[in-house]
């Protein structure tokens, strides 16, 4: 038997946040718990039968008690609820601009992130601290659920959809990464390291290679360290060019198919009237499956490449997507 | 409580000497022969739910994974579930205890639909023998949520099997809802009106309401899940077209009115406990009559709590954590009125009111542990985690089973004409009470740590607190193990009952112990308010209980 914990470890600043509010509601569990266990003994002597306490008075019902003991525990009930609510909509809120942006897939049985510069691990996480880190998540194939618990955060990793959580590591450590959602035979095996650097150490990390490249095939043994082959953007490059996607998005709106420069957090009208704010989900779905949303003043014509794509290769897809800047800076720069 | 009895006759035949051949039992229609149906039957599979639970509590002893492959552990806590669920939880206090009380205590001779009572015990066996035999041909490993894609695309397991037993069960559950609401809304004794009517029926009122509602949403949920993995129609799969947080809310729709359906029946039978071996009547009568339609009715808008961590809207989620902050209100109230009921009674601590206090500290546990998930931002760190196990655990096991063995207990005596013997009795109750809290305090630390619920293997530095929580376990089914052999034991040389040893009010004490078949041999006519008790009531006897000269129930 190693060590034994009590606590966890606080190393995020979400974490620096909701622990205050679980103390506070670890204070209202014992005192109502030593409340009522406390009558409730009391009351068990002292009008035990036979005892001589006076029973005179004795009411089967009050109004003022009632009202006050349903509105104490809804006072209480909404104090936590405001308290957690507002703390929860920034934890799964919008990231900060300046957020490190990670991408994770979960598959059965392992986590594989992907940094932007090309970096790929498996398992293991390394983040620097004291910057915002965004994760933008996705499973392959069942539910998963990427959970740090020093971080205290948790987010569900689901197929057919990105997840995104964000947080700010404080404290440089070596953290447990768990899979919180069961997935099936080694699910309790999906687990990884997460590694919080001082910003120095960090970079040190960064300009090392990390272990894994894009561009390089993946192994899980080998450790190559050196200079990046391709960024999360350069791959997505390749591959666009590849796939063709060029032949029929253009620079500019094209009769075929809409441009993709400057599409990334556009509002897109659909075909249908409806109105869609291009997302990473929203591009990763055009992709996939075009026909289920079509934009206005086109035709559905474009195939799906739904079984053909891993959700790696879909990920720097939209990554370089995302990339892709208004038509007149680019048209500039290219020409 | 004034009522037309009939003239007791001790050489007369009750519903279980009426006749003793094994298919006078199979095709009996009888509610009270129905019931002993069900106890016999609940307890088996309780006793399977619990070997089971035997097995990860064996496992978790160390890290590593010992004692069984993770293909095994992933069946044996998913099959855990499932029967525990299905099999025993919700059918438990219903099926045993609302089958044999609810005409009993509206003063009818059956339930209203005889037939249709026994069907549903056909239908919860044909689901559960279904359910084990998917057991014994392989188990089912999808976690008894059954959460697609994985139970529906990936797991190799008995799911389809297990899905039609557990569909199957739901059939039976309905049949006692709809057989509840019925009888209590045409059944009941001239006099009896609502507010006269013991809040065990009320509490089996609202559960009634909830099951008819709730069950065939998940019925048919699981039944998707079946199709899905049968015909590969793409429902929840992503890579059949289908979405997997669309199966969460149809699931989480039944399922959390579902832990309604468990503990409203307990809280019942605490009612009409605290009552008697208070000798007072329920405090707030109306508020926890109210309190359970109230918390059927919110019950039934929650269930997106269960799904803060998906990805679902943040506003969303902000509606269902105020939702379920309102839902813990009545609940609140219920614990606040049974304390308010024992102050100036004059209290008995018999075995029934042990397991009543138990509840009480339990529940309270586990109600404000739900504060904790209920609220959002800690929902993202507790979420899956042995917090939430600890959690449910506190209210299924500290609530619905302290409240089934507390009406066991009481209603023993009514269902068999025996005593149970007290003094072996009250110390299982309290081996119960401790072994509960050394296994499920140390998982609440385990949660916050951070240690994932459905884990086989575990970091070391949980050890510790996972060796004190098997410890408890193996404390929990010692005092399990001892009411079998005591109450079995009693039915033959338990001293005599009699009509209504604990001077109860409420008319199922009225007749005979064991009731003879029809229930009464005229239908009683209520004129008084429920508990009655007697220092209540008359003041001027209030001397005479408190020096414990004897509570002779008043009679008119």
């Amino acid at each position: 038997m190693k060590g034994v914990a009590l606590l966890p470890e606080s190393a995020s600043d979400f974490a620096q946040k909701m622990d205050p509010l679980f103390w506070f509601l670890t204070a209202v569990t014992v005192f109502f718990t030593l409340l009522i266990a406390g009558l409730v003994l009391w009351f068990a002597y002292r009008y035990r039968k036979g005892s001589n306490a006076s029973r005179a008075g004795a009411k089967d019902t009050d109004l003022r008690l009632e009202l006050a003991w349903s509105s104490i525990p809804l006072i209480v009930g909404l104090i936590t609820f405001v308290w957690a609510a507002k703390l929860y909509a920034q934890v799964y809120g919008p990231p900060p601009e300046n957020a490190l942006e990670i991408f994770v897939i979960g598959k059965q049985w392992m986590w594989h992130m992907q940094h932007p510069n090309g970096i790929r691990e498996n398992n293991t996480l390394h983040l620097p601290a004291g910057r915002p880190v965004k994760l933008t998540m996705i499973s392959q194939d069942v539910i998963h659920s990427f959970f740090v618990p020093a971080f205290r955060i948790k987010r569900d990793v689901i197929p057919g959809r990105y997840n995104v959580v964000w947080f700010t590591p404080t404290k440089p450590g070596k953290y447990h990464l768990f899979c919180a959602e069961y997935c099936g035979t080694q699910h309790s095996l999906m687990i990884g390291t997460v590694y919080v650097l001082e910003p120095a150490e960090y970079e040190k990390w960064l300009a090392s290679g990390g272990e894994m490249r894009v561009g390089q095939t993946a192994s899980s043994t080998g450790t190559t360290a050196g200079v990046a082959t391709a960024s999360l953007v350069e791959a997505g490059e390749k591959l666009y060019t590849q796939l063709r996607c060029n032949a029929c998005h253009g620079v500019k709106d094209g009769t075929r198919g809409p441009s993709h420069y400057g599409l990334y957090g556009k509002k897109v009208k659909m075909k249908d009237g409806t109105t869609v704010v291009a997302d990473e989900d929203y591009i990763r779905e055009s992709i996939l499956r075009p026909l289920a949303k079509v934009v206005d003043g086109y035709e559905p014509i474009m195939p799906s490449y739904e079984g053909l794509l891993n959700e790696e290769r879909v990920l720097q897809l939209v990554a370089y997507i995302k990339s892709l800047k208004k038509p007149t800076q680019v048209a500039e720069v290219r020409k | 409580m004034s009522v037309v009895v009939a003239k007791q006759d001790g050489a007369r035949h009750n519903y279980l000497n009426v006749s003793d051949t094994v298919l006078s039992w199979l095709l009996t229609t009888d509610h009270k022969r129905i019931a002993i149906l069900y106890l016999v039957s609940v307890t088996l599979f309780f006793a399977v739910g619990g070997l089971l639970a035997t097995l990860i509590r064996l496992e978790l002893l160390t890290p590593q994974g010992d004692v069984m492959t993770s293909e095994n552990y992933n069946r044996v806590f998913t099959m855990h579930g499932v029967v525990m669920i299905f099999l025993f939880l919700i059918p438990a206090i219903p099926a045993v205890l609302g089958n044999f009380l609810v005409p009993l205590m509206v003063g009818a001779r059956d339930l209203a639909f005889p037939r249709l009572n026994l069907a549903s015990w056909y239908l919860y066996m044909l689901g559960g023998l279904l359910a084990t035999w998917a057991m014994v041909t392989g188990g089912v490993d999808t976690g008894w949520t059954f959460y697609p894609p994985y139970s529906s695309s990936y797991s190799t397991s008995q799911v389809t099997l297990t899905i039609i037993g557990a569909f199957i069960v739901g059939f039976s559950s309905i049949a006692t809802g709809i057989n509840f609401i019925v009888t209590i809304h045409k059944m009941r004794a001239p006099g009896l009106t609502w507010f006269r009517l013991p809040l065990f029926i009320w509490a089996h009122y609202a559960t009634s309401i909830i099951i008819v509602l709730g069950t065939p949403v998940v019925a048919i949920t699981l039944l998707l899940v079946v199709v899905e993995r049968v015909f590969r129609l793409g429902i929840f799969d992503p890579q059949l077209g289908g979405d997997p947080i669309l199966f969460q809310h149809l699931f989480w729709f039944y399922s959390h009115p579902a832990v309604y359906i468990m503990i409203l029946p307990a809280m019942g039978v605490i009612s009409e406990v605290i009552a008697c071996f208070s000798r007072k009547r329920v405090f707030g009568y109306h508020f926890v009559a109210f309190s359970s339609v109230a918390i059927a009715v919110i019950g039934f808008l929650v269930w997106g709590h269960h799904m803060f961590t998906t990805g679902q809207s943040v506003y969303a989620g902000m509606v269902f954590s105020l939702l379920s902050f309102l839902v813990a209100v009545p609940s609140a109230v219920k614990v606040f009125n049974w304390t308010a009921t024992m102050y100036k009674g004059t209290i008995e601590l018999r075995a029934p009111m042990l397991y009543v206090l138990g509840f009480l500290g339990l529940f309270v546990i586990g109600g404000l542990t739900g504060l904790f998930l209920a609220a959002l931002a800690t929902d993202v760190h507790l979420q899956d985690t042995y917090f939430v196990v600890a959690h449910f655990h506190y209210i299924m096991v500290g609530g619905t089973i302290f409240g089934y063995l507390a009406g066991l207990h009481f209603w023993w005596p009514k269902m068999t004409g025996r005593m149970y013997p007290e003094g072996i009795a009250k110390l299982a109750a309290l081996i119960i009470f401790a072994g509960f809290n050394l296994t499920f305090l140390p998982q609440f630390v385990l949660g916050y740590l951070g240690m994932p619920r459905r884990y086989h293997w575990y970091p070391e530095e949980f050890q510790m607190l996972h060796v004190m929580s098997s410890a408890g376990a193996a404390l929990l089914a010692v005092g399990y193990v001892i009411p079998v052999f005591y109450l079995l034991w009693s039915l033959r040389n338990g001293a005599l009952a009699g009509p209504n040893p604990w001077n109860a009010t409420g008319l199922e004490w009225k007749t005979d112990s064991p009731p003879i078949t029809h229930n009464f041999e005229e239908t009683p006519i209520v004129t008084e308010e429920p508990y009655a008790y007697d220092n209540h009531h008359h003041v001027v006897e209030e001397e005479e209980v408190a020096v414990g000269s004897g509570a002779s129930h008043a009679k008119t």
